[in-house]
Protein backbone atom coordinates (compact mmCIF):
# COMPACT_ATOMS: atom_id res chain seq x y z
CA UNK A 1 0.00 0.00 0.00
CA UNK A 2 1.47 3.26 -1.06
CA UNK A 3 -0.09 6.69 -0.09
CA UNK A 4 -2.67 5.55 2.09
CA UNK A 5 -4.62 9.20 1.26
CA UNK A 6 -4.99 8.82 -2.35
CA UNK A 7 -7.04 5.72 -3.40
CA UNK A 8 -9.53 5.19 -0.84
CA UNK A 9 -12.99 5.05 -2.50
CA UNK A 10 -15.59 7.30 -2.72
CA UNK A 11 -16.64 8.17 1.26
CA UNK A 12 -19.89 7.48 2.19
CA UNK A 13 -21.84 10.47 3.62
CA UNK A 14 -19.64 11.57 6.78
CA UNK A 15 -21.18 12.66 10.15
CA UNK A 16 -21.81 16.77 10.37
CA UNK A 17 -18.30 18.10 11.88
CA UNK A 18 -20.32 19.21 14.98
CA UNK A 19 -21.06 15.62 16.00
CA UNK A 20 -20.05 15.27 19.48
CA UNK A 21 -22.32 12.58 21.20
CA UNK A 22 -23.11 8.95 19.89
CA UNK A 23 -25.70 6.65 21.15
CA UNK A 24 -26.84 2.89 21.22
CA UNK A 25 -29.72 1.03 20.73
CA UNK A 26 -29.66 -2.99 19.98
CA UNK A 27 -32.03 -5.13 18.18
CA UNK A 28 -31.84 -8.54 20.03
CA UNK A 29 -33.09 -11.81 18.05
CA UNK A 30 -32.84 -15.25 16.28
CA UNK A 31 -31.99 -15.71 12.65
CA UNK A 32 -33.73 -14.46 9.87
CA UNK A 33 -36.46 -12.47 12.21
CA UNK A 34 -35.66 -9.34 10.56
CA UNK A 35 -32.84 -7.08 12.32
CA UNK A 36 -30.59 -6.58 9.33
CA UNK A 37 -33.94 -5.77 7.73
CA UNK A 38 -34.78 -3.02 10.60
CA UNK A 39 -31.42 -1.86 11.08
CA UNK A 40 -31.76 -0.93 6.72
CA UNK A 41 -35.01 0.25 6.80
CA UNK A 42 -34.62 3.57 8.98
CA UNK A 43 -30.50 3.72 8.67
CA UNK A 44 -29.17 6.68 6.41
CA UNK A 45 -26.09 4.29 5.44
CA UNK A 46 -26.24 0.94 4.21
CA UNK A 47 -25.73 -1.91 7.31
CA UNK A 48 -22.47 -2.44 8.02
CA UNK A 49 -20.26 -5.26 9.32
CA UNK A 50 -18.05 -6.25 11.86
CA UNK A 51 -17.12 -8.25 14.66
CA UNK A 52 -14.84 -8.26 18.09
CA UNK A 53 -12.78 -11.57 18.74
CA UNK A 54 -13.05 -13.35 22.24
CA UNK A 55 -10.79 -16.01 23.66
CA UNK A 56 -12.01 -18.13 26.22
CA UNK A 57 -9.74 -16.69 28.77
CA UNK A 58 -11.30 -13.51 28.47
CA UNK A 59 -11.76 -11.14 25.40
CA UNK A 60 -9.12 -9.60 23.41
CA UNK A 61 -6.66 -10.93 20.84
CA UNK A 62 -4.20 -13.59 22.93
CA UNK A 63 -1.24 -13.30 23.40
CA UNK A 64 0.79 -16.30 21.55
CA UNK A 65 -0.02 -17.27 18.38
CA UNK A 66 -0.17 -20.56 18.90
CA UNK A 67 -2.76 -20.27 21.95
CA UNK A 68 -4.77 -17.79 19.92
CA UNK A 69 -5.25 -19.50 17.11
CA UNK A 70 -7.06 -22.53 19.26
CA UNK A 71 -9.49 -19.56 21.20
CA UNK A 72 -10.10 -17.10 19.03
CA UNK A 73 -13.54 -17.03 18.08
CA UNK A 74 -15.64 -14.17 16.56
CA UNK A 75 -18.79 -12.41 17.31
CA UNK A 76 -20.44 -10.61 14.23
CA UNK A 77 -23.07 -8.22 14.25
CA UNK A 78 -24.42 -5.48 11.85
CA UNK A 79 -25.14 -1.70 12.61
CA UNK A 80 -26.39 1.15 10.86
CA UNK A 81 -26.87 4.82 12.21
CA UNK A 82 -29.24 7.91 12.21
CA UNK A 83 -27.99 11.78 12.41
CA UNK A 84 -30.89 12.48 15.27
CA UNK A 85 -28.91 16.55 15.22
CA UNK A 86 -25.90 17.97 14.64
CA UNK A 87 -24.51 17.11 17.82
CA UNK A 88 -26.61 13.07 17.99
CA UNK A 89 -25.83 10.38 16.10
CA UNK A 90 -27.50 6.82 16.92
CA UNK A 91 -26.46 3.73 16.30
CA UNK A 92 -28.79 0.44 15.65
CA UNK A 93 -26.80 -2.19 16.35
CA UNK A 94 -28.06 -5.84 15.17
CA UNK A 95 -27.34 -8.32 17.60
CA UNK A 96 -27.41 -12.36 17.21
CA UNK A 97 -29.14 -13.52 20.48
CA UNK A 98 -27.39 -16.48 20.82
CA UNK A 99 -25.29 -17.22 23.63
CA UNK A 100 -22.15 -16.80 23.14
CA UNK A 101 -23.06 -12.98 21.88
CA UNK A 102 -23.96 -12.16 25.75
CA UNK A 103 -20.27 -13.02 26.70
CA UNK A 104 -19.98 -9.44 24.52
CA UNK A 105 -22.45 -7.54 26.16
CA UNK A 106 -21.03 -5.36 28.93
CA UNK A 107 -17.84 -5.11 26.50
CA UNK A 108 -19.85 -3.90 23.33
CA UNK A 109 -23.13 -2.73 24.90
CA UNK A 110 -22.20 -0.80 28.37
CA UNK A 111 -24.51 2.47 28.28
CA UNK A 112 -26.81 1.34 25.51
CA UNK A 113 -29.77 3.37 26.06
CA UNK A 114 -32.46 -0.10 25.44
CA UNK A 115 -32.83 -3.00 23.47
CA UNK A 116 -35.24 -3.84 20.82
CA UNK A 117 -36.20 -7.47 21.00
CA UNK A 118 -37.84 -9.03 17.71
CA UNK A 119 -39.94 -11.71 17.62
CA UNK A 120 -41.07 -14.04 14.79
CA UNK A 121 -44.19 -15.85 16.37
CA UNK A 122 -43.49 -18.74 14.18
CA UNK A 123 -40.28 -19.13 16.77
CA UNK A 124 -41.08 -17.95 20.07
CA UNK A 125 -38.67 -20.40 21.25
CA UNK A 126 -35.40 -18.10 19.76
CA UNK A 127 -36.95 -15.05 21.83
CA UNK A 128 -37.02 -16.91 25.53
CA UNK A 129 -33.01 -16.23 25.94
CA UNK A 130 -32.59 -13.08 24.96
CA UNK A 131 -35.48 -11.31 27.66
CA UNK A 132 -34.26 -13.63 30.28
CA UNK A 133 -30.56 -12.36 29.29
CA UNK A 134 -31.46 -8.59 29.38
CA UNK A 135 -33.27 -8.96 32.45
CA UNK A 136 -29.99 -9.99 33.55
CA UNK A 137 -28.10 -7.24 32.41
CA UNK A 138 -31.38 -4.89 33.76
CA UNK A 139 -31.15 -3.42 30.14
CA UNK A 140 -34.56 -1.54 29.15
CA UNK A 141 -36.42 -3.52 26.40
CA UNK A 142 -39.82 -3.16 24.06
CA UNK A 143 -41.45 -6.10 22.26
CA UNK A 144 -41.61 -5.56 18.62
CA UNK A 145 -43.68 -8.39 16.69
CA UNK A 146 -42.28 -8.77 13.36
CA UNK A 147 -45.09 -10.18 10.99
CA UNK A 148 -44.05 -12.41 8.49
CA UNK A 149 -46.92 -12.60 5.24
CA UNK A 150 -46.86 -16.22 5.16
CA UNK A 151 -47.55 -16.23 9.08
CA UNK A 152 -51.23 -18.05 9.56
CA UNK A 153 -51.64 -18.45 12.84
CA UNK A 154 -51.86 -13.80 13.49
CA UNK A 155 -51.22 -14.42 17.43
CA UNK A 156 -52.37 -11.40 19.44
CA UNK A 157 -50.12 -8.87 21.19
CA UNK A 158 -52.00 -10.69 24.26
CA UNK A 159 -51.60 -13.79 23.14
CA UNK A 160 -47.71 -13.47 22.76
CA UNK A 161 -47.09 -11.59 26.09
CA UNK A 162 -48.42 -14.41 27.80
CA UNK A 163 -46.55 -16.61 25.68
CA UNK A 164 -43.28 -15.29 26.53
CA UNK A 165 -44.27 -14.82 30.23
CA UNK A 166 -43.45 -10.52 29.55
CA UNK A 167 -44.63 -8.72 32.13
CA UNK A 168 -47.30 -5.67 31.82
CA UNK A 169 -44.85 -2.76 32.04
CA UNK A 170 -42.83 -4.11 29.15
CA UNK A 171 -44.39 -2.50 25.77
CA UNK A 172 -45.37 -4.30 23.32
CA UNK A 173 -45.67 -3.42 19.31
CA UNK A 174 -46.35 -5.01 15.43
CA UNK A 175 -44.17 -3.77 12.88
CA UNK A 176 -43.37 -4.76 9.55
CA UNK A 177 -39.15 -4.58 9.50
CA UNK A 178 -39.09 -3.81 6.09
CA UNK A 179 -41.28 -0.32 6.28
CA UNK A 180 -39.25 2.38 7.36
CA UNK A 181 -42.28 4.26 9.05
CA UNK A 182 -42.97 1.03 11.16
CA UNK A 183 -39.06 0.44 11.95
CA UNK A 184 -39.83 4.00 12.92
CA UNK A 185 -42.18 3.64 15.63
CA UNK A 186 -40.69 0.65 16.88
CA UNK A 187 -37.92 3.39 17.79
CA UNK A 188 -40.21 5.78 19.41
CA UNK A 189 -41.63 3.22 21.39
CA UNK A 190 -38.54 2.27 22.87
CA UNK A 191 -37.23 6.12 23.62
CA UNK A 192 -40.69 7.02 24.75
CA UNK A 193 -40.36 3.75 27.38
CA UNK A 194 -36.99 4.94 28.20
CA UNK A 195 -38.00 8.43 29.09
CA UNK A 196 -41.58 7.09 31.00
CA UNK A 197 -38.42 5.58 32.98
CA UNK A 198 -36.58 8.09 33.40
CA UNK A 199 -39.18 10.65 34.38
CA UNK A 200 -39.95 8.27 36.90
CA UNK A 201 -36.68 8.18 38.63
CA UNK A 202 -35.92 11.62 38.50
CA UNK A 203 -39.42 12.53 40.13
CA UNK A 204 -38.83 9.47 43.05
CA UNK A 205 -37.37 11.06 46.19
CA UNK B 1 -24.37 -25.66 24.54
CA UNK B 2 -21.72 -23.76 22.81
CA UNK B 3 -21.08 -23.95 19.11
CA UNK B 4 -17.95 -24.49 17.61
CA UNK B 5 -17.18 -21.15 15.93
CA UNK B 6 -15.56 -19.49 12.88
CA UNK B 7 -12.02 -18.82 13.94
CA UNK B 8 -10.46 -15.29 13.05
CA UNK B 9 -7.32 -14.59 11.34
CA UNK B 10 -4.90 -14.60 14.44
CA UNK B 11 -1.47 -13.86 12.57
CA UNK B 12 -3.12 -10.60 10.45
CA UNK B 13 -3.96 -9.32 14.10
CA UNK B 14 -0.84 -10.50 16.03
CA UNK B 15 1.06 -8.54 13.31
CA UNK B 16 -1.11 -5.41 13.26
CA UNK B 17 -1.00 -4.94 16.58
CA UNK B 18 2.69 -5.57 16.91
CA UNK B 19 1.59 -8.88 19.44
CA UNK B 20 -0.17 -6.45 21.92
CA UNK B 21 -3.42 -7.63 23.35
CA UNK B 22 -4.37 -5.08 25.82
CA UNK B 23 -7.14 -2.75 23.94
CA UNK B 24 -7.91 0.61 25.16
CA UNK B 25 -11.79 0.31 27.00
CA UNK B 26 -12.14 4.16 27.03
CA UNK B 27 -12.92 3.85 23.11
CA UNK B 28 -16.22 2.48 23.15
CA UNK B 29 -18.72 1.29 20.34
CA UNK B 30 -19.56 4.95 19.12
CA UNK B 31 -16.81 7.13 20.50
CA UNK B 32 -16.38 9.57 17.59
CA UNK B 33 -12.78 10.04 16.83
CA UNK B 34 -11.20 13.28 14.67
CA UNK B 35 -7.76 12.93 13.32
CA UNK B 36 -6.19 15.86 14.34
CA UNK B 37 -2.99 15.93 11.55
CA UNK B 38 -2.82 14.70 8.02
CA UNK B 39 -1.56 10.52 7.47
CA UNK B 40 2.62 11.15 6.98
CA UNK B 41 4.93 8.91 4.91
CA UNK B 42 6.50 5.53 6.64
CA UNK B 43 3.41 5.85 9.30
CA UNK B 44 1.54 2.32 9.96
CA UNK B 45 -1.11 2.05 7.05
CA UNK B 46 -3.50 1.32 9.79
CA UNK B 47 -2.39 3.77 11.57
CA UNK B 48 -2.75 6.44 8.02
CA UNK B 49 -6.29 4.66 6.96
CA UNK B 50 -7.76 5.58 9.80
CA UNK B 51 -6.06 10.09 9.96
CA UNK B 52 -7.86 9.09 6.61
CA UNK B 53 -11.25 8.08 7.82
CA UNK B 54 -11.32 10.22 10.55
CA UNK B 55 -11.19 13.46 8.79
CA UNK B 56 -15.12 14.05 9.89
CA UNK B 57 -15.90 12.35 13.22
CA UNK B 58 -16.34 8.49 12.70
CA UNK B 59 -17.13 5.76 15.10
CA UNK B 60 -14.94 3.64 16.90
CA UNK B 61 -17.29 0.54 15.09
CA UNK B 62 -17.23 2.46 11.50
CA UNK B 63 -13.31 2.54 11.38
CA UNK B 64 -13.46 -1.54 12.51
CA UNK B 65 -16.35 -2.10 9.07
CA UNK B 66 -14.36 0.23 7.02
CA UNK B 67 -10.90 -1.68 7.89
CA UNK B 68 -12.24 -4.77 8.77
CA UNK B 69 -10.60 -5.45 12.00
CA UNK B 70 -12.26 -6.25 15.05
CA UNK B 71 -13.08 -3.83 17.81
CA UNK B 72 -10.77 -4.80 19.99
CA UNK B 73 -7.90 -4.18 17.27
CA UNK B 74 -8.73 -0.82 16.47
CA UNK B 75 -9.24 0.21 20.07
CA UNK B 76 -5.39 -0.58 19.89
CA UNK B 77 -4.56 1.33 17.26
CA UNK B 78 -6.57 3.90 18.49
CA UNK B 79 -4.98 4.03 22.19
CA UNK B 80 -1.82 4.22 19.83
CA UNK B 81 -3.10 7.29 18.22
CA UNK B 82 -4.25 8.88 20.88
CA UNK B 83 -0.92 8.86 22.79
CA UNK B 84 0.86 10.05 19.73
CA UNK B 85 -1.95 13.24 19.70
CA UNK B 86 -3.01 12.20 16.12
CA UNK B 87 -6.54 12.02 17.11
CA UNK B 88 -8.71 13.25 19.25
CA UNK B 89 -12.14 11.63 20.84
CA UNK B 90 -15.12 12.13 21.74
CA UNK B 91 -16.18 9.68 23.95
CA UNK B 92 -20.26 9.08 25.10
CA UNK B 93 -21.90 10.71 27.64
CA UNK B 94 -20.92 8.78 30.49
CA UNK B 95 -23.26 6.47 32.16
CA UNK B 96 -23.33 6.32 35.47
CA UNK B 97 -23.28 2.60 35.49
CA UNK B 98 -24.40 -0.23 33.06
CA UNK B 99 -28.37 -0.36 34.14
CA UNK B 100 -28.68 3.29 35.30
CA UNK B 101 -30.56 5.50 32.99
CA UNK B 102 -29.67 8.64 30.66
CA UNK B 103 -31.61 11.72 32.00
CA UNK B 104 -34.70 12.52 30.59
CA UNK B 105 -33.55 15.69 28.51
CA UNK B 106 -31.62 13.64 26.67
CA UNK B 107 -34.22 11.42 26.14
CA UNK B 108 -36.35 14.08 24.56
CA UNK B 109 -33.79 15.04 22.14
CA UNK B 110 -33.78 11.80 21.06
CA UNK B 111 -37.61 11.16 20.37
CA UNK B 112 -37.60 14.71 18.95
CA UNK B 113 -34.60 13.67 16.67
CA UNK B 114 -36.24 10.34 15.71
CA UNK B 115 -39.38 12.07 15.24
CA UNK B 116 -38.99 14.29 12.90
CA UNK B 117 -36.68 11.35 10.37
N1 LIG C 1 -42.28 -11.07 4.58
C1 LIG C 1 -41.39 -10.48 5.36
N2 LIG C 1 -40.10 -10.80 5.20
C2 LIG C 1 -39.19 -10.21 5.99
C3 LIG C 1 -39.55 -9.29 6.99
N3 LIG C 1 -38.43 -8.91 7.68
C4 LIG C 1 -37.42 -9.57 7.10
N4 LIG C 1 -37.84 -10.35 6.08
C5 LIG C 1 -37.02 -11.22 5.25
O1 LIG C 1 -36.53 -12.26 6.09
C6 LIG C 1 -35.19 -12.57 5.78
C7 LIG C 1 -34.31 -12.45 6.99
O2 LIG C 1 -34.25 -11.10 7.42
P1 LIG C 1 -32.92 -10.47 8.05
O3 LIG C 1 -33.19 -9.02 8.27
O4 LIG C 1 -31.72 -10.80 7.24
O5 LIG C 1 -32.84 -11.24 9.43
P2 LIG C 1 -31.73 -11.21 10.56
O6 LIG C 1 -31.02 -12.52 10.51
O7 LIG C 1 -32.49 -11.06 11.84
O8 LIG C 1 -30.81 -10.04 10.31
C8 LIG C 1 -34.79 -11.63 4.64
O9 LIG C 1 -34.88 -12.34 3.44
C9 LIG C 1 -35.80 -10.52 4.73
O10 LIG C 1 -36.05 -9.93 3.47
C10 LIG C 1 -40.94 -8.97 7.13
O11 LIG C 1 -41.35 -8.17 7.95
N5 LIG C 1 -41.81 -9.60 6.30
MG1 LIG D 1 -28.76 -10.08 9.94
Amino acid sequence: MGSATSELPVRRTPLADAAETGLKIVIVGGFGVGKTTLVRSVSEIRPLNTEEVMTQAGVGVDETRGVAAKTTTTVAFDFGRISLNERMVLYLFGAPGQERFWFLWDRLFSGTLGAVVLVDTRRMDDSWYAIDRLEHHKTPFVVAVNRFDDDTRRYSLDEIRQALALPSHVPMIDCDARVRQSGKEVLITLVDHLYELAMAQETTP
Amino acid sequence: MRKPVDTGDPDRLYTVTGGRSRADDAFDLVTLVVSECEPSAGMQSEHARILDLCRHPTAVVEIAAELKLPITVVRILLGDLLAMGRITARHPRAAQSVASLPDSALLKEVLHGLRNL
